[in-house]
């Protein structure tokens, strides 16, 4: 009973942080150096990251999608299906965890500590908004780098399947790269993207938020000193990578079921 | 012995401020953290100008005093009153601007990891206020002096002293020029020498900005330098009230079991 309790009350501060930083989306100008400064340090300093895991999960893809088509004759499909499967599934998701592991437990930490040391205590008694100092700019920067990330994991991705596709799997550079690149041609002028792209970085805005909300919430109601900061980024990750698969799969039911 | 619900005064005819104007008023307070009651019917009032010590021993409920002032905490039963206002009535954007009046000076300073020490000191004129940047700068630099750190605007908080960090707190409680000052321990970690640098900076404030002070505190040297007037918190309640004189002479049995003279 009290881990329901404890879920729904941790669900509800988590949609009214949800709420408080979508009404203050008007100060995003206002706050616009805060944000920046958040997007380099959240998302750009995990660049190297997403880049070095979005080139092995496009290696794994390549190498296991490709023994198994070999086996059939097809394996000069393995282009298409790597691309396919970056730009829908794997880019957004590994880009999510990453991040989740990387930028939402820095997040769940700093808030943490701020609260355990009295700092969102002196905001409140000054009258500071911490939704808008705190909250909105991480959200934000989190919002806008993790398609923005999700790209390049999706590009490097795609170049390690090609990687392993004509160094292993017997198909050539070329006839991969033009089945990928057909997969992901715009079907008509390059703002017809094919739908694959489009659900994929959909995907990734809303993990960014869901990571960004949830860490904040964590942070900001931690509690007794470093090990209420421990547990705080613990439930940040965890709680993260859990909503995201919930949310992969909603999304998925929603866009490909139309 | 039993608390008081009422402090005892040492002398309940006469005026405890400059102004007779109760500028914070306890009445009939209660807090309860689960089981354990913090206070306990507890009511006393500090006058406009005056600067009030409250000791007691650890738990034994200042701190929680402290935020129930500044709206941080909400009283189980009695009234938080400041300028006759009840501070739990208040509405979130009246306390918020009822804030704006007071400065509350943290123990450990409080002070914004991220940002230097200029900029912590600018932060409630930059978040609160549409003062140009020359003006904040101005003020700014105008309480780092006042607090005897001048140089210290662009120290980041992890590269400064715990001394420092008090100081700079009390700067950034002082930017808003406000007309009531809370104290959290301001002696706490420090050593005799920088603490009796604070306590100076404390005495100066109130006696030239002639605002009304609250300070939380277990040294003697500290009440000794700063109080007007002492309130001693014994079980949630107000023991006594009264000027430091006749506190530190109090033969009051609990008094002198605190400061360790009931043994010869």
């Amino acid at each position: 009973m009290s881990i329901a309790a404890n879920f729904l009350r941790g669900l509800g501060y988590r949609v009214e942080l949800l709420i408080a930083t979508l009404l203050r989306l008007g100060s995003i100008v206002e706050r616009r150096v805060l944000i920046a400064n958040q997007m380099v340090s959240l998302g750009l300093h995990m660049t190297h990251v997403v880049l070095f895991v979005g080139l092995f999960m496009g290696m794994i893809v390549s190498l296991q999608t490709g023994i198994e088509l070999a086996r059939i004759g097809q394996q000069d499909q393995i282009g298409l299906i790597v691309a396919i499967s970056m730009a829908r599934e794997m880019g957004p998701f590994i880009t999510a965890t990453i991040l989740a592991a990387t930028s939402g437990s820095s997040i769940a930490a700093e808030l943490g500590t701020m609260s355990v040391s009295d700092e969102l205590a002196a905001l409140e008694v000054m009258s500071i908004d911490k939704f808008k100092l705190l909250v909105l700019p991480r959200v934000v920067s989190l919002a806008v780098m993790c398609p923005l990330l999700t790209i390049l994991c999706d590009t490097i991705g795609i170049v390690g399947g090609g990687l392993v596709a004509s160094t292993q799997l017997n198909v050539g550079w070329q006839l991969y790269s033009e089945t990928a690149i057909d997969a992901l041609r715009p079907v008509n002028g390059w703002f017809s993207l094919p739908f694959d792209i489009y659900s994929g970085l959909l995907k990734s805005f809303i993990f960014g938020i869901i990571i960004s909300v949830i860490s904040c919430s964590e942070g900001l109601r931690a509690r007794g000193g470093a090990l209420g900061v421990g547990m705080a980024t613990r439930s940040a990750v965890r709680d993260s990578i859990i909503y995201v698969i919930i949310a992969n799969y909603m999304i998925s039911q929603m866009l490909y079921e139309l | 012995m039993a608390p008081l619900n009422q402090a005892e005064t040492t002398d309940q005819s006469a005026p405890t401020g400059q102004g007779d104007e109760a500028v914070i008023c306890f009445d009939q307070v209660s807090k309860s953290f689960g089981d354990q009651q913090v206070l306990r019917d507890l009511s006393f009032d500090v006058t406009s100008g005056r600067t009030l010590a409250i000791m007691g021993p650890s738990g034994s409920g200042k701190s929680v005093t402290l935020r129930h002032i500044i709206g941080l905490m909400k009283p189980d039963s009695g009234r938080v009153l400041i300028e006759g206002q009840e501070v739990a009535a208040l509405s979130s954007k009246e306390i918020a601007k009822l804030r704006i009046r007071m400065g509350y000076v943290f123990q450990e300073g409080a002070l914004i990891n991220w940002l230097n020490v200029g900029e912590n000191v600018a932060l409630p004129l930059r978040e609160n206020s549409d003062l140009p940047d020359s003006e904040i700068s101005d003020r700014v630099q105008e309480k780092l002096e006042m607090v005897k750190v001048p140089d210290a605007w662009n120290k980041m908080p992890a590269e400064i002293s715990g001394g420092m960090k008090k100081r700079i707190g009390i700067a950034r409680a002082l930017i808003t020029e406000p007309e009531i000052i809370l104290y959290d321990e301001p002696n706490a970690g420090l050593d005799p020498e920088i603490a009796r640098a604070i306590n100076q900076i404390i005495r100066e404030l109130g006696e030239t900005l002639d605002v009304t002070s609250i300070v939380v505190e277990h040294r003697i040297e500290c009440i000794k330098a700063v109080a007007d007037e002492v309130l001693f918190l014994h079980e949630g309640g107000a023991l006594i009230q009264t000027d430091p004189a006749s506190f530190f002479a109090s033969e009051h049995p609990r008094l002198k079991r605190f400061f360790g003279t009931d043994t010869p």
